[in-house]
């Protein structure tokens, strides 16, 4: 099994008819993922190299059934565009687009789960999700992940996402599912929520968790794995050499003051039972010792 | 972006919030006669991206204009920090009879807006959160709904304001919530904010921090890119559209993607080195910002060898191996290079690198071997 997503999810692209959206849509489409549809508002009637355009999301799911949304326009259209997903029905929605204002983040996430308390939203900001050899929506490429599980993967960072996946497939350990909840101030999908997924997962024997500095998910997260998990979890933080108050590139991760330190997330993991690795290759070998010794 | 108080003082008072009258200085002469026009006494205050500028001689009354020449002189180019002071606010003196502190920022565990008030205002925050946390109000506001008058009105009797400087703080306690979610920031901070003798609640001090992300609805902030404190080497990054922030070190570091730059930097000071900067190039790496990147990288003095580390996803390693060769011809390098390119197609990628190695150029097989060579050219 895997969580969120798998060969039924039939994905619409908001965005399809633009550049990054057509690119990654289509590679999407060759890694075997459903993509039923685009949607722009006035090129309905259209096709983007044979995948049908509606006008809105709510068109795409009544013709073609959609279940899930990704989103490549633009940062100012991102608000709307997520709203229009979930009225239009879909289930799961992944943001892909980077550069969001944090106050649209968090007002798209309180209207949803208001209104649309069954959406699950994926980013902004992310790379996206796979399911190796069933689904892939969004940016990684998809031939780096060996599919089949036992290892389910939860990140805050695309490239070390792709590291810790190709990782594990040099040393032949398969992958459940791959989230990639991105480095934004307000993700959608927490730590907690994949980690709450895998642990109901009865493919999902070993779950590998990727942080970086800023916020306190990491934190929250040790806890849950404390109280919550019986499965074993590798993990990695990254930016233990930022300086405070230095945006590293995403704008969560921004240690402020003592706050979001890379030690102190580092310390609550442990605590948890996490085996954490210094750099993301150790944990990738912590990662393939535990699925050894299953 | 962080925003300079008078800049926050002009932010605020767009929003319609009291602020104090006051001038900006470059130079003494500009202070003594903004203060000539204002009248005296007035407050000369150092105008600094940091906290603590008042204990570090920051913040002085002049009573004329003796005195305001005396201490722009001092303030000017005085170090709060490391921040080098290169303007001063002149402001009229205000007469305060209390001192409170009002702020919203992002709770991004609650994921909603998140107010704080203080009858202990005047002091560091952080202080009063930790030496007297049940002094400090807070309320949580979703976004969807904003901050009604009621709302406010009963948070500012949970902070137990006085009656004098009720009616007055909720007037500038919604419109700070309006400067804070219309505005697009990050924080906004009133500390202190004050209740006068005459009996009015007055801003006295602002600190804004505003989401570059936001630029496209607010095109004026464009005005604030320029006055961001960044060392010339961040600065010449920023010109190139590059996210760089510069760190003390001497292994240059460039990567592809947030997490995979700031692992770089970790991973070199792992193995005893220490990283001169950080620097992301985005998902690809083609020849144009790889060429940026080295430019960046070259004229940092510091910089005594330089870690290229890529891990190609859908860019393929020939491409990557490319792109360096070509941004390599471009720009005259004077460290060693060590690379080290992994991921999609890395073999192919490593195999057109492979005619070019030199004891100028290195390739290593995996970030941690990589780290160590580049470390040890270094020292």
């Amino acid at each position: 099994m895997s969580i969120f997503v798998d060969e039924n999810t039939k994905v619409v692209y908001q965005g399809l008819t633009g550049s990054q959206g057509s690119y990654y849509g289509l590679l999407n489409r060759d890694y075997g993922t459903q993509v039923v549809a685009g949607t722009h508002p006035t090129k309905a009637g259209t096709d983007v190299d044979g995948v049908p355009i509606f006008a809105n999301v709510a068109d795409a799911v009544q013709q073609t059934g959609a279940t899930a949304s990704c989103i490549f326009i633009p940062a100012p259209g991102v608000r709307g565009a997520v709203l229009e997903a979930a009225q239009g029905g879909v289930k799961f929605i992944v943001v892909i687009t980077e550069g969001v204002p944090a106050h649209d983040e968090v007002y798209f996430y309180n209207a949803l789960k208001r209104d649309y308390p069954d959406v699950l939203l994926l980013g902004p900001n992310c790379p996206g999700i796979m399911s190796p050899g069933k689904c892939n929506i969004g940016i990684t490429a998809g031939h780096i992940a060996k599919p089949g599980g036992p290892v389910g993967i939860v990140s805050r960072s695309g490239t070390l996402t792709y590291q810790a996946l190709y990782e594990l497939k040099q040393k032949c350990v398969g992958v459940t599912t791959c989230v990639g909840i991105g480095g934004d101030p307000v993700p959608g999908t927490s730590f907690i929520d994949c980690l709450r997924a895998f642990q109901d997962d009865p493919e999902t024997l070993a779950v590998m968790m990727i942080g970086e500095i800023g916020g306190s998910a990491e934190e929250e997260a040790a806890e849950f794995i404390k109280n919550h998990m019986t499965k074993p979890v590798a993990g990695y933080i990254a930016g233990v050499t930022a300086p405070p108050g230095k945006k590293m590139g995403h704008a969560g991760a921004i240690v402020s003051g003592d706050r979001g330190t890379a030690a102190a997330k580092i310390e609550a993991l442990t605590d948890a039972g996490v085996h954490v690795g210094q750099n993301p290759t150790e944990a990738g070998e912590l990662m393939a010792d535990i699925v050894a010794g299953l | 972006m962080d925003l300079f108080e008078y800049q926050g003082k002009e932010f605020f008072a767009g929003y319609g919030m009291p602020v104090s009258a006051g001038e900006i200085a470059f130079t003494v002469a500009e202070a003594v006669a903004a203060a000539e026009r204002l009248g005296t006494p007035v407050m000369v205050k150092a105008q600094v991206h940091t906290g603590g500028r008042g204990k570090a001689g920051g913040v002085k009354f002049a009573a004329d204009t003796d005195a305001v020449r005396e201490h722009a002189g001092n303030i000017l180019g005085l170090d709060v920090k490391g921040h080098i002071v290169r303007r001063v606010w002149i402001e009229k003196v205000s007469d305060i009879a209390e001192e409170y502190y009002a702020g919203f920022t992002l709770d991004r565990s609650a994921k909603k807006h998140l107010g704080m008030l203080s009858v202990e205002g005047g002091v560091e925050i952080e202080a009063v959160a930790e030496t007297n946390p049940d002094a400090i109000a807070k309320i949580w506001i979703d976004p969807i709904e904003g901050l009604s008058e009621a709302t406010c009105r009963d948070w500012v009797a949970a902070a137990n304001l006085p009656e004098p400087a009720v009616e007055g703080a909720v007037e500038v306690l919604l419109k700070l919530y309006r400067a804070y979610s219309e505005g697009d920031a990050d924080l906004v901070e009133i500390n202190p904010l004050i209740l006068t003798l005459e009996g009015s609640v007055h801003v006295l001090d602002a600190k804004v921090t505003l989401d570059g992300n936001s630029e496209f609805r607010h095109p004026d902030y464009s005005q604030y890119d320029a006055t961001q404190s960044r060392d010339e080497r961040e600065e010449a990054a920023h010109a190139k559209g590059l996210q760089y922030v510069g760190l003390d070190g001497s292994v240059g570091v460039i990567a592809n993607g947030a997490g995979l730059a700031m692992s770089t930097a970790d991973v070199v000071n792992q193995v005893g080195g220490a990283p001169a900067n950080f620097l992301d190039i985005g998902g690809g790496a083609n020849a144009d910002v790889m060429a940026g990147a080295l430019e960046v990288i070259n004229n940092d003095p510091a910089v005594k060898a330089i870690f290229i580390n890529i891990f190609g996803g859908i860019t393929r390693g020939e491409e990557i191996a490319d792109g360096i060769l070509e941004a390599m011809e471009r720009v005259e390098i004077d460290s060693p290079i060590v690379i080290r390119l992994d991921g999609t197609n890395a073999d192919e990628g490593r195999a057109i690198l492979e005619p070019h190695l030199t004891d100028r150029l290195m390739m290593q097989p995996t970030m941690l071997d990589a780290a160590r060579r580049v470390v040890e050219l270094a020292s």
